[in-house]
């Protein structure tokens, strides 16, 4: 214990309370554009502060001074902050993204008035989940993250977005009520939902029971993911949404799906029952996803094809259920949120200055507009896995993870990770030559990129291009992060001596959960 | 301190109806009912944190009732949240079903642009996108999408969209 743990809950309440002050000023749109603004730059400094003390041991709040199976827990470990960090990051970019958005074209597509309090909200609620200590609160986290996204993705309230918006949403309600129903039974079968002390007492209940609680876990978490057969509602509702909503939609609403997944699979029910299945979803999840890519003929579409295709090598990296499998699928994470995210940003770069994103009726980009190239050339051969970029790297750790592992499964699923590889880089060098090169159409709209657009687009891409340089220490903080997992210092973290954390709670509270293991 | 943990069996068979009906009515095209559907569902998984909580007891305070006779507190706090989050997404889900009558006149779940598109090039076997070094003709999503026109819309439905202006 130490004493910056009044910082692990500052990435929640900052943006919260950003989110309160923005609502109640929703007259002044510049007000909430600085107040949004200044909220997540300190969110930013936080987590990256988080990620800094978290290498030096989990730092564990126990909230409202209730010692810990009883009262609430908000839990910042490795793996936890390296999220946090590197999802303020991405929020804040989008953020200075929509705001230059903003300032270009007025308020039609993001209306300030509620634009500024959701984002936060969301920010919020994908911290929450990330710092989540029990598994009702993770739901919680969840829940406030979704309630935030229904309203950015039917912002404005077109035709098309309440089309896609409705689907989006049912489904997203269908895998909360799942998820709450795991919780429900996991409640009934083991008398807690704090993680730490679920993961003492699930070993002690029935394996058939426990098998049934990971199956329902992974499917609602599976939904939120993105895998595949749980992924079509993706690639239909992303895209109508605006552009930085898209970017970071796709850069973390599916990554906190995986993170939930990597949590309950290291934590919960290390004994790695679910892993076969989770290999054949990883790598139906990137093959059909890869596919559908390679058939679009829309850059939106193509990259949410991509998103779902690459959300299999995460899940390929965990089902492998080793240290080296885990840390690479986390290092995978940290890349994908990045690339994803300014991939979306810079296609909404082309859409404004091409005036579409359809691939037929864009081309010669690379002459018109050869910074746009360059933006968009560096993140997508990322995304591809071209050395030397962190893209690389990652797919490299997974591979070598997967042969190591060398079952036949594997192997399989190394194979397959190659093949998207390649068709990922075929889709991309598809969407290249007919947007970049090519004649351009005759109708070609003059439109000048505001500075801000561009520059947070390019901060991005220079985040992406960082990874590689910081690859070495970052891929070790990863390695440990994975350690961390498989040694499960969590458990001791939460839940220190005596299986009671810091703060205050009555004996009768604690006896109090102790009859319903008797089921 | 052992606790009765058989279930209530009327409250698993309510919730095995609730959970049927709910299902039953979230598989419609209808908004109105997949919410009414998601509100049945969502009940059905409160009721299970009931069952969660063991036999019933006494209010959870000290001094008003003796430890070994108080229903568990735990699960009735949680329930509480899970209602009150159900009543937000239903009253966001209900203003989208009002917005989607305000626009079509209908609040019918409409397919994927693409399902539609790909099932039409499907029939008449033409390649999946027309390429514009050969050809003149250019399909693409976003006029697709402005002509797709739903079965349930009958043709007399020109008129302005009421939301429009």
């Amino acid at each position: 214990m130490n004493d910056y743990t009044w910082l692990v809950p500052l990435p929640v309440v900052l943006p919260l309370t950003g989110a309160g002050l923005a609502l109640a000023l929703w007259r002044h749109g510049r007000a909430q554009r600085v107040i949004t603004l200044v909220a997540l730059t300190l969110t930013l400094v936080a987590s990256c502060l988080l990620l800094v003390l978290a290498d030096s041991g989990p730092l564990v709040v126990d909230v409202g001074g209730w010692s810990s199976p009883v009262g609430i827990s908000l839990v910042a470990d490795r793996l936890s902050s390296l999220m946090l960090a590197i999802s303020s990051a991405v929020t804040l970019a989008v953020l200075v993204y929509s705001l230059a958005q903003g300032f270009a074209d007025g308020d039609e597509e993001t209306p300030v008035a509620i634009y500024h309090p959701s984002y936060l909200v969301l920010a919020a609620g994908v911290a929450i989940a990330f710092l989540a200590g029990d598994l009702f609160n993770l739901y919680v986290g969840f829940e406030v993250l979704l309630a935030a996204s229904y309203v950015l993705i039917t912002l404005t309230g077109t035709a098309e977005r309440v089309r896609s918006g409705t689907i989006y949403i049912v489904v997203a309600l269908l895998s909360s009520v799942i998820f709450l129903l795991a919780i429900g039974l996991t409640y009934s079968a083991t008398g807690t939902v704090n993680m730490a002390q679920l993961a003492q007492r699930l070993p002690d209940i029935d394996p058939g029971v426990s098998l049934v609680l990971q199956l329902l876990l992974l499917l609602a978490f599976g939904i939120k993911a993105a895998i595949f057969p749980l992924s079509a509602w993706l690639p239909d509702s992303y895209p109508t949404a605006p552009a930085p909503v898209t970017a970071v939609f796709a850069g973390l609403l599916t990554k906190v799906g995986v993170y939930a997944i990597i949590r309950i699979q290291t934590l919960l029910f290390p004994e790695g029952r679910a892993d076969d299945l989770l290999m054949w979803a990883a790598l139906a999840t990137m093959v059909v996803g890869i596919l559908g890519a390679v058939a679009q003929n829309d850059i939106k579409r193509l990259l949410s094809f991509t998103l779902v295709s690459h959300i299999g090598f995460m899940i390929f990296g965990i089902a492998l259920s080793s240290e080296a499998g885990v840390a690479a699928a986390i290092f995978y994470v940290v890349h994908h949120i990045t690339v994803q995210t300014t991939l979306f940003l810079v296609a909404g770069l082309i859409e404004r200055r091409g005036g579409t994103t359809s691939l037929d009726q864009l081309g010669g980009l690379a002459k018109i507009a050869p910074v746009l190239a360059i933006l968009f050339f560096v993140p997508a051969m990322n995304l591809a896995g071209i050395p030397p970029f962190s893209g690389f790297l990652g797919k490299t750790g997974l591979l070598q993870a997967g042969v190591t592992s060398g079952t036949p499964l594997a192997y399989a699923l190394v194979a397959g990770g190659v093949v998207t590889s390649l068709l990922t880089l075929y889709a991309l060098v598809k969407a290249w030559n007919k947007a970049f090169w090519q004649t351009a159409p005759a109708d070609v709209p003059v439109v000048r990129l505001p500075r801000a657009m561009v520059g947070s687009a390019g901060a991005l891409v220079l985040l992406g291009i960082s990874l590689t340089v910081v690859a070495g220490p970052l891929y070790a903080y990863t390695e440990r992060a994975s350690h961390d997992l498989r040694a499960r210092i969590y458990i001791e973290a939460v839940l220190p001596e005596g299986g009671r954390g810091s703060g205050v709670s009555d004996d009768v509270a604690g006896e109090e959960t102790q009859g319903e293991e008797t089921q | 301190m052992t606790v009765d943990m058989t279930p209530n069996l009327t409250l698993v068979v309510v919730i095995g109806v609730l959970v049927a009906a709910g299902v039953y009515l979230m598989l419609e095209r209808s908004l109105s009912r997949v919410l009414i559907g998601i509100i049945l569902v969502g009940n059905g998984i409160n009721l299970t944190f009931l069952v969660a909580s063991g036999a019933a007891g006494g209010a959870p305070i000290v001094g008003m009732t003796d430890t070994d006779e108080m229903s568990d507190p735990l699960p009735q706090a949680m329930v509480l949240t899970a209602i009150v989050i159900t009543l937000g997404m239903t009253a966001f889900l209900l203003a989208l079903a009002y917005r989607s009558w305000q626009l079509h006149r209908h609040d019918e779940v409409q397919d994927d642009v693409e399902d539609r598109r790909i099932a039409r090039i499907a029939a008449y076997d033409q390649a999946i996108y027309a390429d514009m070094d050969t050809e003149d003709t250019v399909s693409d999503l976003d006029r697709d999408a402005a002509e797709a026109r739903d079965e349930t819309q009958s043709s007399d439905d020109d008129a302005e969209p009421v939301g429009a202006r």
